[in-house]
């Protein structure tokens, strides 16, 4: 393996698993055969069978721990700090659902075990899919998908399924242009073509847009409430009307739901179905990206569409999986959902209660308040409108020496935070998007308002520091260039001779 | 609230600070018409003791202590603790994607690993970052195999996974697809006679699973010529990885896409999820491979690190020109199949691998010497179709009340196999369990 200095401390040099590589070591024992052994070639077919893999690993235990957690010293993380995520809800994962779901009887129960064993894995999903219902104000829940996008395509594959048994599917799903972009991509896999509803100069849906758009041509609206603008839509009842009168239905995009829990529902203001990301407002861990969970809500108008199996309770009180459903969707995904996620949200919810969950989307609520009036005397506000738990500014009065928001985010590393989501909504240029989420103390947010003050001031005064930045990490800017030019997507074997020689 | 760190002083003293007076002061664009009146209808709040013990009931709501055979794509493996010591760290579980490479090289490092093993295992040139699920997988698997070849009718072998082939259904059904089902012949695996005349020139893809449903292999070379004649693609889903350990890689005999489920390296059964999709093809297809990529790149001086790359081909970018609406994949479950190939490692997959034949063999021995039938005599790795001589539903409840789930009845997929169970038996399971199994399924025939 090659050693380069770096004068900072060893575990910055940690190779790959496969450059750690040894002939003879092992990282495991298995008991002893307990059974006869037996000819392979005859068991197997000789034709079938491979030789040990080239190239597959020789470590020890001790290599592998020291390997990953070498590793994981060169994440962020939410237990190391802020994750000012817009649209992200990066909440604290508390520990307990980690137990809980570390529960051998839940860890280890099989998706296809007669039901009578399994009774206790099936009381969690109806606990759980009755639970959501009541926090968005829905009739029905699958917790089938499991993520977000799953949930999106879930959800308008319902939509389409409903209009096709009203006789037409219809064309086209309305989506404005500040959503994410799963949403279009989500739409067009359920057959639809996507027409963007361009934003009024609040930042929301234009009333006089969405008349004009609107027609029997049109499946649905796919609308994000608050806005990933952190905006409440005001006219959310008029908005939903207008679709409803014209025969479509109205999707909701519930990645900004962390804003709103006990305070409203969306089964109130005309929502027909939704999506929950239970890995934002309900705080199971991201892991780095996945596994989330995206549970769909319904209301009864779309209930005989959901997923199957559905979960019920006999009159004798046991649980089974309902298949008899014919007028189902189908399945998502195989079994029934990410349950030891499902697990973990659930804990979320039975540990903070009603009080809790609707305090959590308060102090969230004043958290992004807080920061908005700390930080709009120096970054610009391109949309000064109320929020709720989210806020974006422009970077455009920092970009002006050839910065780009990307050298703002990445200076921020410096001062030991997570950027913020960037560029993104598209809607407003050099996007810097807000969300502090209730778990930060008014200390943390001190902080980081800070960090966020000093990094316009060298923008003016320093601009090379930014596009330098970051300075203090394992690794300094990577080029993405060469990355997406030259691809390099696996170690080979060869590679490591010649890196070697 | 024990997950907040904000308290009421503190919130007063914000609110004072934005010219406000109660938390209420902050919700005005909500219209009162839609706010809320009284309190969600929740349970009420549990402290940490409360909440374990209820979580102990719901526990305790699944039978303990069942010797169960069943496998069927979740399937029953050793699993080193190491796995949920290191992914239980703060800095795994609890970081984000990592868009911003520069602090999360980790993350990265251990995906750039796992594509490669994935590599390693179905001997193909390139693998995505992961997918949700074995499903999953075949579904966007499936939709690739569309965009390469621009035909519109796949052929899908009867013995996939029959959960993955719905999923399948549903998630390719306004993809202008149609899926045919090609039935196996008597043997339990495809018939390649009947395949070749089916096999016609707007067939797109071939989709078959190895091992397949029935516990079979099926016959990769064969198929792989047969696709390679008509200029069909093979799609070969994996079911269960470890078999990779000791079975001939579907790469190595001309498969183009390769997908499927990883839970049997190093996750939990966890009644069904969150279990690890995975999606490796060759080179030349790599923009139509949806889902995310780590690559290898280098920083500002010199030195190796990894990024997120070929993002134009993902939704945040392309929006509905993405060729997936998919933006994530399952990286902690990921991390865990990373570590189970790092600890167990070249000499120790082999070994495991070994052992599930090993323990099928003799357990089937002892099967063959009772009044059942053996089903679809074949190479198999750690599953087999038993035939008792009474539909199962009739002996069920002997073998429950005696602490043994004998196998997956098969009746509710195919009524051809009314008496069938598919058994599972693999290295977990001791001589004297199988032959418990054994005992139990001589008492019931």
């Amino acid at each position: 393996m090659k050693f380069t200095r770096t004068g900072r401390h060893l575990n910055l040099n940690e190779g790959l698993i496969f450059e750690r590589s040894s002939p003879g070591r092992t990282g495991y024992d298995l008991p002893r055969l307990d059974v006869p052994a037996v000819d392979l070639g005859a068991a197997l077919g000789a034709d079938n069978l491979r030789e040990p893999i080239p190239g597959f690993p020789e470590v020890s235990e001790v290599d592998v721990v020291r390997h990953f957690t070498r590793l994981a010293s060169w994440n962020y993380s939410i237990d190391a700090g802020m994750y000012p995520l817009g649209s992200c809800t990066m909440k604290y994962n508390p520990r307990l659902n980690e137990r809980v779901a570390g529960m051998k009887g839940l860890a280890e129960s099989h998706p296809l075990s007669p039901e009578s064993l399994v009774q206790g894995s099936l009381e969690v999903l109806r606990l759980l899919a009755d639970c959501l219902a009541e926090i968005s104000g829905m009739d029905a829940v699958s917790l089938q998908p499991p993520a977000g996008a799953s949930g999106e395509l879930t959800g308008i594959l319902m939509i389409r399924a409903c209009l096709s048994s009203r006789g037409n599917p219809r064309r086209i799903v309305l989506i404005p242009d500040s959503a994410h972009g799963t949403n279009p991509a989500s739409a067009v896999i359920a057959g639809y073509e996507v027409q963007s509803l361009k934003s009024d100069s609040r930042g929301c849906i234009d009333l006089n847009g969405l008349e004009r758009a609107m027609n029997d041509e049109v499946a649905a609206l796919m609308l994000t409430n608050p806005n990933t603008l952190g905006i409440f839509e005001q006219d959310i009842v008029s908005i939903a009307r207008i679709v409803h009168d014209r025969g479509g239905l109205v999707y909701m995009d519930g990645a900004n739901l962390n804003a709103l829990m006990g305070i409203t529902r969306p089964g109130s203001f005309g929502v027909d179905v939704l999506h929950i990301n239970l890995h934002k407002t309900f705080s199971t861990p991201h892991g780095g990206g996945g596994p989330g969970a995206g549970p769909v809500a319904v209301k009864q108008v779309l209930e005989p569409f959901l997923p199957v199996p559905t979960v019920e309770r006999r009159e004798d009180r046991s649980y089974f999986l309902n298949w008899d459903r014919p007028d189902s969707i189908g399945k998502v995904k195989a079994f029934y959902g990410n349950f030891l996620t499902l697990v973990r949200a659930l804990a979320y919810i039975l540990a903070n209660g009603a009080e809790g969950l609707r305090e959590a989307s308060q102090v969230a609520i004043l958290n992004a308040n807080y920061i908005k009036h700390h930080l709009r005397d120096v970054y610009d506000l391109p949309y000064d409108e109320p929020i709720l738990h989210e806020v974006v500014f422009s970077s455009r009065r920092q970009t002006r020496n050839n910065l780009t928001v990307m050298d703002l985010a990445k200076r921020l590393m410096d001062y030991g935070f997570h950027p913020p989501t960037v560029a993104f909504p598209l809607i407003v240029q050099g996007a810097l998007m807000i969300e502090p989420s209730e778990t930060e103390s008014r200390q943390e947010l001190d902080q980081f308002i800070h960090a966020m003050r000093c990094i316009a001031e060298e923008a003016d005064t320093d601009p090379d520091l930014l596009k330098q930045a970051p300075h203090s990490t394992r690794v300094s800017r990577l080029d993405e260039v060469q990355a997406a030019r030259r691809p390099v997507l696996r170690w080979k074997p060869d590679e490591a001779d010649e890196q070697d020689s | 609230m024990r997950y907040l760190s904000t308290s009421a002083e503190q919130q007063a003293l914000m609110l004072k600070a934005l010219g406000l007076h109660s938390l209420e002061d902050l919700l005005t664009s909500i219209p009162e018409a839609i706010r809320l009146r009284s309190p969600l209808d929740l349970p009420p709040a549990l402290s940490e003791p409360e909440l374990l013990a209820r979580f102990g009931e719901l526990e305790a709501g699944n039978a303990p202590r069942i010797l169960s055979f069943l496998g069927a794509g979740v399937n029953q493996h050793f699993i080193p603790l190491v796995i949920d010591s290191l992914c239980s760290r703060g800095e795994f579980l609890t970081s984000y994607t990592p868009y911003q490479a520069e602090i999360s090289q980790g993350t990265l490092q251990a995906v750039f690993e796992f594509q490669t093993f994935i590599c390693q295992l179905t001997g193909m040139e390139i693998s995505n970052a992961s997918m949700y699920d074995g499903s999953s997988a075949l579904a966007e698997a499936v939709l690739m195999a569309r965009r390469i070849s621009r035909r519109g009718r796949v052929l899908m072998a009867r013995t996939v996974h029959p959960e993955y082939r719905s999923v399948v259904e549903t998630v390719t059904q306004h993809q202008d697809l149609t899926i045919q089902t090609v039935d196996h012949g008597d043997d339990g695996r495809l018939d390649p006679a009947e395949l070749e005349a089916r096999l016609g020139e707007d067939v797109g893809a071939l989709v078959v699973q190895s091992p397949n449903f029935l516990g079979n292999l099926e016959s990769l070379d064969i198929l792989a010529d047969l696709c390679r004649q008509k200029g069909v693609l093979l799609v070969v889903n994996i079911a269960e990885l470890l078999s990779l350990g000791i079975v001939r890689s579907p790469g190595s005999v001309g498969a183009d896409i390769v997908c499927g489920e990883a839970q049997s390296m190093g996750i939990s059964p966890g009644y069904g999820g969150p279990h690890l999709g995975f999606l490796a093809t060759r080179e030349k297809f790599v923009r139509n491979l949806p889902g995310r990529l780590v690559g290898q790149t280098v920083d500002r001086h010199g030195q190796r690190g990894y990024v997120l790359t070929l993002a134009t081909r993902e939704q945040h970018i392309r929006r509905e020109k993405a060729t997936s609406n998919i933006c994530t994949n399952q990286n902690l479950t990921a991390l865990m199949v990373t570590l189970f190939c790092s600890l167990l490692g070249r000499k120790g997959l082999r070994e495991l691998a070994i052992q599930n034949v090993a323990k099928v063999q003799y357990g089937l021995a002892a099967l063959r010497k009772l009044p059942v039938d053996v089903l679809f005599e074949g190479p198999r790795f750690n599953e087999f179709v038993l035939q008792l001589n009474r539909p199962y539903r009739e002996v069920e409840e002997k073998f429950h009340s005696a602490g043994v789930v004998p196998g997956l009845p098969l009746a509710r997929f195919d009524p051809r196999l009314e008496n069938a169970l598919l058994v599972s038996i693999t290295e977990t399971k001791s001589r004297a369990e199988i032959d418990r199994l054994v005992e139990l399924v001589e008492a019931a025939a």
